[in-house]
């Protein structure tokens, strides 16, 4: 009984510091991440860097076509 | 796609940065947040510019000492894929300044220093296509291209440096350790500014093999 009071008392006294430790942490897309929402931005980017790759990969081939036929 | 195993390395790069880039863990910081992941994507447009303009400065100093149109057609392409790299850099960077600077232009030293060596090489492409005759536009330009060189380097390493600016690391030195770039952040960083690199030179041949056909082509008549 007595332990019990000596720790409630000692979480109350924390309590506010550990609240004032989470408010002084810079704001991050933590929930994004928790949800997992930032997988689907990845997921976008790498659909248009795939596409601009495979659009440079074909005019290379095209070009070294040219140069071979010239 | 012969001797192209940089090529595949610059796939590889540039997909860790996307990927690396976004999900990899950050030092937490205000103001600066989320945005700080920019690092991975907006500096190195300028460092890849920086490198196409040096290429070109190369060039300029082949042609000038040997007087190959070649060289006069890669100094312009090399200049034309900066250019693309360099109007990325300048408008990433305005969108970035909007969110943690409070508005995309705020005449920082930097910002204006860009500016100028943009309107520099913009002024190249103007000078280029305001001479007909071949040789001799391109040996103006090739002079022109020296002299835009010889200006860019004060411009962004030597005057931004020696007054204070909201870029990170101004009023010293940007390099290496004087800013709080943690190690978590090198780990994309570095592999970042390579794969823009590389992907920039890709760019930069892909235009010069074009314009080399042409001139081939013109010429055979």
């Amino acid at each position: 009984m007595r332990k019990a009071y000596l720790l409630s008392l000692i979480f109350i006294l924390l309590a506010p510091m550990l609240l004032h430790a989470q408010e002084n942490q810079a704001e991050m897309a933590d929930t994004m991440r928790s949800n997992g929402k930032i997988y689907v931005v990845v997921l976008v980017l790498a659909t248009i860097f795939a596409g601009i790759i495979a659009y440079l990969v074909r005019l290379d081939r095209k070009i070294t076509k040219l140069e071979k036929e010239s | 796609m012969r001797r192209s195993w940089w090529k595949v390395l610059c796939i590889i790069l540039l997909a860790y940065t996307i990927i690396g880039g976004l999900l990899l863990p950050v030092p937490r910081q205000f103001i600066l947040n989320e945005t700080v992941r920019n690092l991975y994507y907006h500096v190195p447009m300028w460092f890849t510019m920086i490198l196409l303009f040096s290429y070109s400065f190369y060039y300029a100093l082949r042609y000038l000492r040997t007087g190959n149109m070649e060289y006069d057609v890669k100094g312009v392409s090399m200049i034309n894929a900066g250019l693309l790299f360099s109007v990325l850099g300048m408008v990433t960077g305005m969108e970035w300044a909007k969110y943690t600077w409070g508005e995309p232009w705020s005449n920082d030293p930097k910002q204006l220093a860009s500016a100028l060596c943009m309107l520099i090489y913009f002024a190249y492409i103007i000078l280029r296509g305001g001479i007909k005759d071949e040789e001799k536009r391109a040996k103006i330009s090739a002079v022109y291209n020296v002299f835009a060189f010889a200006l860019m380097i004060p411009l962004l390493f030597v005057l931004p440096r020696m007054v204070d600016s909201l870029h990170p690391g101004n009023g010293g030195n940007p390099g290496f350790n004087a800013y709080d770039l943690d190690n978590n952040m090198r780990k994309v960083f570095y592999p970042a500014v390579l794969g823009w690199y590389l992907l920039g030179v890709w760019i930069a041949t892909l235009q010069s093999r074009i314009n080399l056909l042409q001139l081939k082509k013109e010429n055979s008549f």
